[in-house]
């Protein structure tokens, strides 16, 4: 711990960031999902602006995006008024502030690649197994899901890192406060601003290495999970 | 009642389909046209995977009307599309035993077995990857996943259009083969004359999403009133039966009811039943019994009909015994040479005859 300069509380940021970002992509999967099929599938008049919806944080700055948010599920926001009222108190400055913030700025970083891989495996599968008797919940799980898998993959590493490096989100919705808010980012920006460019290093270039290591290990184990799934 | 009655309306961006015809529900009715007629349209209302107004009736039991519409799961067929669409993602087991595990163990009437011996799969039931399979492979096995459903009517999209010539021919036997073993009426999508005269038994004439005929294939394609009659390789069919082997020349005689036919060996047992097609432009008409001539063929007719074709031929429609038909294509010339006219007995001499199976 002396040499590199790290404290406990980074250690903390670290296994903070994990749980955030696994706790985020596992809700995205489960939300993502119907959101992609149905954008893959719907003729509705209104999908262009459901996509655009779901494409906005890519666009929009984590700021506003936090701003906004901030102001939602705050006292006087609608969001807020309803936790209020539910007794679930407020959700700015909490790890499940955080959550629902990071849901939301991934969001198009889980939906594109499964719809794009829905909207790959195309119709004709689906009627197929209609036509061998699956109805339309069996044929989603037997047929679409595991054709989609390279999808699911990718929309898991994105989503998974994307969250992993939330920096402005974050900060406008949780703060800084340690064990509940302060994620790896927010850790490295404190001791940059300290002057601790030792730990910001360590804490950085794990992160870089533990990015790269992740991706490594998903194209070889997922190269042939890829190719198993054409 | 045993037969299927359906009739559809629906209106796409570029079509109107507008079709009613009833088959009956015992062997195979094509449907029939040229693309665009809305055939695979048709095909797939039947299905269920289209969405149409209308009504449809399978063996006495509504799958569709004006108030209900039976989800594609729930109707006891099998389809098979013009691309073998196996799932990629299984093996070949797999994509075989897809449908069959979906249904009652009690509903199972086809065994697996069966399936894989009637279509040949021995060698490709444990190959892991469909793809690696060729086209005439992967289209068999998909055949035999609609079968496994034991379904009550099986639909086919032009199941051959896809293939390479040596696919077909390889397909071709299995077809026929699944036609006098199964018990269970086909639908065959089809814009290929030549697979409609070998496989069906009843057509369905369909033109611009309307049906124009339906009816037996030999009356069908015997009558000129329909285009069939008027096309490049119009004809009819005949069913004979293996009378006689000549070793010699190495010829076989086909009988039929209107007569006998010389045909190239047939490799089959005495009194085995095999279609021939004739085709009108391989029929030419004599009006006494040629002397010194070099076909093999010649058959006693009556003229029935003869009806103008362009500016230079007619075709003559002829009838052969009690029951048969030929059509036979010839020049205006040659018409007003013979002074051939409805009612007159000739001599139809047949060039050449293709059999199927």
């Amino acid at each position: 711990m002396m040499e590199t300069g790290l404290n406990s509380d980074d250690l903390q940021a670290v296994w903070l960031t994990l749980k955030l970002a696994s706790v985020s992509t596992l809700l995205l999967l489960f939300i993502a999902t119907p959101l992609a099929w149905w954008l893959a599938h719907s003729n509705r008049w209104y999908k262009g602006m459901v996509a655009a919806t779901v494409a906005l944080p890519l666009v929009i700055p984590p700021t506003v995006l936090g701003f906004y948010l901030l102001l939602l599920m705050g006292p006087h926001g609608v969001v807020g008024e309803l936790t209020s009222a539910l007794n679930l108190g407020r959700l700015p400055f909490t790890f499940y502030g955080l959550v629902v913030g990071s849901v939301l700025f991934s969001l198009p970083f889980a939906v594109q690649p499964i719809q794009n891989a829905f909207e790959a495996i195309g119709k004709r599968p689906l009627e197929v197994a209609a036509t061998l008797r699956a109805s339309v919940w069996d044929r989603f799980v037997s047929v679409a899901l595991p054709l989609a898998r390279p999808g699911f993959l990718t929309a898991i590493i994105l989503a998974f890192a994307h969250t992993v490096g939330e920096f402005g989100v974050v900060l406008m919705l949780g703060g800084n406060i340690p064990g509940e808010t302060r994620v790896l980012s927010v850790a490295i920006y404190n001791h940059v601003e300290a002057m601790e460019y030792g730990a910001a290093h360590w804490l950085a270039g794990g992160m870089v290495l533990f990015s790269f290591i992740v991706l490594l290990s998903l194209y070889l184990v997922g190269g042939k999970l890829w190719r198993g799934a054409r | 009642m045993s037969d299927i009655r359906a009739s559809f309306k629906m209106q796409l961006d570029s079509f109107a389909l507008d079709a009613s015809f009833t088959a009956p529900a015992v062997g195979v009715t094509a449907l029939f046209g040229p693309s665009g007629s809305g055939k695979t349209t048709l095909l797939r209302c039947i299905a269920g995977l289209e969405r149409a107004q209308g009504t449809l009736q399978v063996h006495g039991e509504t799958w569709q009307n004006d108030s209900d519409f039976m989800p594609v799961h729930k109707r006891p067929l099998g389809y098979v599309f013009q691309e073998a669409s196996l799932f990629p993602h299984l093996s070949v087991r797999a994509n075989l035993e897809y449908g069959f595990k979906r249904i009652l163990p009690s509903e199972r009437k086809v065994p697996l077995e069966q399936v894989v011996e009637w279509l040949g799969l021995i060698r490709l039931i444990d190959r892991k990857d469909p793809a690696q399979l060729s086209g005439g492979e992967r289209q068999r096995v998909a055949i035999g996943r609609a079968l496994l459903t034991s379904p009550r009517i099986l639909l086919m999209d032009e199941p051959l259009s896809a293939l390479d010539s040596n696919s077909k021919q390889e397909i071709l036997p299995y077809l026929e083969r699944l036609h006098r073993e199964l018990n269970i009426p086909v639908l065959y999508v089809s814009h290929a004359m030549d697979e409609v005269a070998r496989l069906a038994d009843h057509l369905v004439l369909l033109e611009k999403g309307r049906v124009i005929a339906s009816g037996a294939l030999h009356e069908t394609l015997a009558s000129l009133d329909l285009p069939t009659a008027h096309f490049d390789d119009a004809g009819t069919v005949l069913e004979a039966t293996v009378a006689q082997q000549d070793e010699k020349y190495h010829l076989t005689r086909l009988d039929f009811a209107g007569g006998q036919l010389w045909v190239g060996r047939v490799e089959q047992p005495f009194g085995t039943t095999v279609r021939a097609r004739v085709l009108a432009r391989d029929v030419s008409i004599a009006t006494q019994p040629p002397q010194g001539s070099s076909i093999n063929n010649i058959l006693n007719a009556r003229i029935e009909e003869i009806r103008d074709e362009g500016p230079d031929k007619v075709i003559v429609r002829m009838q052969v015994g009690d029951a048969h038909i030929l059509l036979s294509r010839i020049t205006r010339r040659s018409r007003d040479l013979l002074g051939l006219h409805a009612g007159m007995y000739v001599c139809a001499q047949v060039k050449s005859i293709a059999l199927m199976a």
